[in-house]
């Protein structure tokens, strides 16, 4: 296949390997692979590199971590613990602190880099979403990083878990009342979770094995499927001149990207470490070794959970049945189950429901502009104002004192705001998006305003537009605008009532909350008609369209 | 000695006799088991200087004789060292009502404020202004300070002390920066919502301990730039700030090279 060349060193072994194996085609192909070239591609990339310090840190800190609950008395460097019986998990987490070398910078690094896990991801999310990269062929792809993010969840949960201060303890006593809190199963899971009555011995063991093994194991792989499905797609482009869905405009990966996603992998890093080195976080001597019995101020868990936290802060006592015996906590079961359950799945199944309204089955792979799918944007909007509304919920003490105001009177105005929030989020994103598409519309129609005012001999004034070019033009009309779906009528010719007309009469009243209100793009003989008007700046520019 | 003899079987020997054995024995008591910081120091003089203090602005709201009404307490009995956590931190005199009385720059100078503490001292026995041995963190036990603070404290003012929310616009100050008089004084009269940690519940010692923890705290955080303390939630928002921040910084940067 390759032939040798005598002027690198590397030619004998490469040549080696690919008479072996046949590596050389399978590494010209991605050598060659274009991908395009936008900032907010790189927003994936962050939460790859973040799972890759994450990998290191969290190597060197199981070197040194005990996952035991075995009490034992600490005596070392920390003057506010002498003395203090305390859990060996807790006992290693100071001692990985105070008297590994470098352990802090480690634990620092780790816990940083999982908060920006968490944040890279729901980046990258919002920027799928918005851009509709989700269409298809990628909505198992979309499915795939869903999953990816409640493992992230997951991991972050089982590793703020593992140090066994206070601040964990208590997150651990929620989690137990939420499973407790599923009708008839509740009390049992809990048993089988903790291996007895809140807390055991048994927790901390199994959080770590979850930790360590299960659930990195499983971001592993499900990141090579991702990973694996974008090669196998192609990467999404932006809307522009010469990108179609039948092309990648961009670079190729060797040597552009390797070089860009490379040293990009340094700045996540570096950033990363820089983090660790200098803010603190999570300083578990502070909070304690945990015991049932106290709760400090402020405590809360990591911001992707807070949403969590918020739910049931909001969620008022009143709803707690007792049914012939047993307790039915709707109190913890809706903020904690029902909630957060319809927000994700709404979340899962989003490109599902908006590929049936709009009943496309044609491959996608030029991006949307936001503007251009109203309803889509302003559904992602409203989710996320319920995310935040839920998040400022779960730090209502923190809102309370720094801004001098009322813990009672947030609660009630973030109850209120909740329901209301995101209908009004949905209501002014929709109504600004297609005020931008009409924007656009009579930019493309009218061209750019020059400020010159010119009178006719008969006496006529007009503004002179100045026409757009058509890189200006391109993007604004190129985008279908989707109507709502048309049904088979309920009956038949020979009037016998159809069946499942029910059912798609369901979908087409869905398919007119999303598409009835849009912006048609301009057509060409509109744009002809608005020339012959004369208030072009020339008439000499005929518009691109009909060529 | 004769007219007193004469007079010993006078009806009103007896209640002579029992006034006279009270006041001894309040006398004893005075001395012995009442904290006799206020005894020691203050002088009448400061009593009459605390007085006409008192009158000019403390009395519109507690009233001439210290009695309070319905809306503000009586401060008979409430002994010099609430005097002196009140108004030596600014509290007292208050500017204006609200959820709470908040802590500004005194306006009481030292003299002014041990003039008020002696005054109010003398209206009934209350605790009195530690001495500087009790309130010394050297003396403490950080560790039995910090396991105290975890179980009586931290609920409100958070691990550190770094502060938190109450109910309907009230708070647990930060009290990282309050001085250990203070903090002694606050366990022991309960200033605003706190509760009181008398002696039986918190004893002298203990008190000694919880103050060497928030004294332990000062030495800073080994991991770097605190963020306020206040936990995962600060936490949250530096990532978002300063880790997406810059990424998405470096993200357009790296993005804007080629094209």
């Amino acid at each position: 296949m390759t032939t040798p060349t005598p002027h690198s060193p590397l030619a004998g072994p490469a040549d080696y390997l690919d008479q072996r194996t046949g590596i050389g085609n399978a590494v010209k192909g991605f050598a060659r692979k274009v991908f395009p070239d936008h900032w907010s591609f790189m927003l994936g990339e962050i939460a790859l590199y973040s799972f890759v310090v994450l990998l290191i840190s969290g190597f060197f800190l199981t070197m040194f971590f005990v996952p035991s609950m075995a009490l034992v008395t600490y005596h070392g460097p920390i003057d506010s613990m002498d003395g203090q019986l305390m859990s060996e998990a807790f006992a290693s987490t100071l001692k990985i602190s105070f008297e590994v070398r470098g352990g802090l910078l480690m634990r620092q690094v780790h816990h940083w880099a999982a908060l920006l896990f968490m944040a890279s991801i729901v980046t990258h999310m919002m920027r799928v979403f918005f851009t509709g990269a989700f269409r298809k062929p990628r909505e198992l792809n979309w499915l795939v990083g869903f999953v990816l993010m409640i493992l992230g969840l997951l991991a972050g949960f089982t590793g703020y878990s593992l140090p066994d201060d206070v601040l964990s303890g208590n997150g651990l006593r929620i989690t137990d009342g939420v499973v407790k809190s599923i009708p008839i199963l509740g009390s049992y899971l809990s048993y089988f979770i903790f291996g007895g009555e809140f807390p055991g011995e048994d927790i901390i063991p199994r959080l770590f094995a979850l930790h360590v093994m299960v659930v990195p194991a499983l971001i592993l792989s499900l990141i090579a499927l991702h990973l694996l499905f974008v090669v196998l797609h192609k990467h999404t482009q932006y809307p522009g001149g010469g990108r179609t869905d039948k092309n990648v405009v961009g670079f190729p990966l060797f040597p552009v990207y390797v070089a860009k996603a490379g040293g990009f992998f340094f700045v996540v890093f570096g950033v990363l470490a820089l983090m660790g080195g200098v803010m603190s976080i999570n300083n578990v001597w502070s909070y304690g070794p945990y015991d049932p019995s106290p709760v400090g101020a402020g405590a809360q868990p990591d911001w992707y959970m807070l949403f969590l936290e918020g739910s049931l802060r909001l969620m008022p006592g009143q709803p707690e049945f007792v049914i012939a015996g047993f307790t039915l906590s709707l109190n913890v079961l809706i903020p904690a189950v029902v909630i957060p359950g319809l927000l994700f799945s709404a979340l899962a199944l989003y490109p599902f429901i908006e590929a049936r309204v709009t009943a496309d089955k044609a491959e996608h792979h030029v991006l949307d502009r936001p503007r251009n799918v109203p309803t889509r944007t302003g559904i992602g909007v409203a989710i996320i104002v319920a995310f935040v509304i839920l998040a400022v919920a779960g730090s209502n003490d923190l809102v309370a004192t720094h801004f001098a105001m009322s813990l009672n009177a947030i609660t009630w105005a973030l109850r209120v705001l909740f329901f209301v929030g995101p209908v009004v989020a949905f209501i002014v994103t929709k109504r600004i998006c297609l005020a931008l598409q009409r924007k656009d519309r009579e930019l493309v129609l009218h061209g750019h305003e020059t400020g010159k005012i010119v009178r006719f001999a008969n006496g006529e004034y007009i503004e002179v537009h100045k026409p757009v070019n058509e890189e200006e033009r391109w993007l604004r009309v190129n985008y279908a605008a989707h109507r709502p779906l048309e049904i088979e009528p309920a009956e038949d010719a020979r009037g016998v009532r159809r069946k499942g007309y029910k059912a798609d009469r369901r979908w087409q009243k869905l398919s007119s909350f999303f598409y009835e209100d849009r912006v048609e793009p301009v057509r060409p003989s509109e744009l002809h008609s608005a020339d012959e008007h004369g208030e072009l700046e020339s008439g000499t520019q005929q518009p691109a369209l009909e060529r | 000695m004769k007219a007193l003899a004469a007079r010993r079987h006078h009806r009103l020997t007896p209640v002579v006799l029992v006034l006279l054995a009270l006041v001894a024995i309040g006398g004893v008591y005075a001395a012995f088991a009442t904290p006799s910081a206020t005894a020691d120091t203050a002088t009448n003089q400061d009593i009459e200087e605390g007085k006409k203090l008192f009158i000019a602005n403390c009395a519109t709201c507690h009233g001439v004789n210290a009695e309070g009404t319905s809306t503000v307490p009586s401060l008979i009995g409430v002994g010099a060292a609430a005097v002196d956590f009140q108004v030596g931190t600014g509290r007292m005199p208050m500017q204006m009502t609200g959820p709470q009385a908040e802590a500004k720059p005194p306006q009481m100078n030292e003299e002014q404020t041990a003039q008020l503490a002696a005054y109010v001292a003398s209206l009934g026995p209350g605790p009195a202004i530690p001495a500087a041995e009790a309130v010394d963190p050297e003396l403490g036990d950080a560790a039995n300070g910090a396991a105290l603070f975890r179980t009586n404290c931290a609920m409100c003012h958070n691990a550190v002390g770094a502060g938190g929310a109450l109910s309907e616009g009230k708070w647990a100050p930060d009290i990282r920066d309050t001085t250990p008089t203070h903090l002694y004084e606050a366990m022991q009269t309960g200033p605003q919502n706190m509760p009181v940690f008398n002696d039986d519940t918190l004893t002298p010692e203990e008190k000694r301990d919880i103050i060497a923890y928030i004294d332990y705290q000062k030495e800073g955080s080994a991991g770097g730039i605190s963020l306020g303390s206040l936990g995962p939630v600060s936490e949250g928002v530096w990532v978002w700030v300063v880790g997406m921040g810059l990424l998405i910084g470096a993200a357009v940067w790296i993005g804007a090279k080629s094209s």
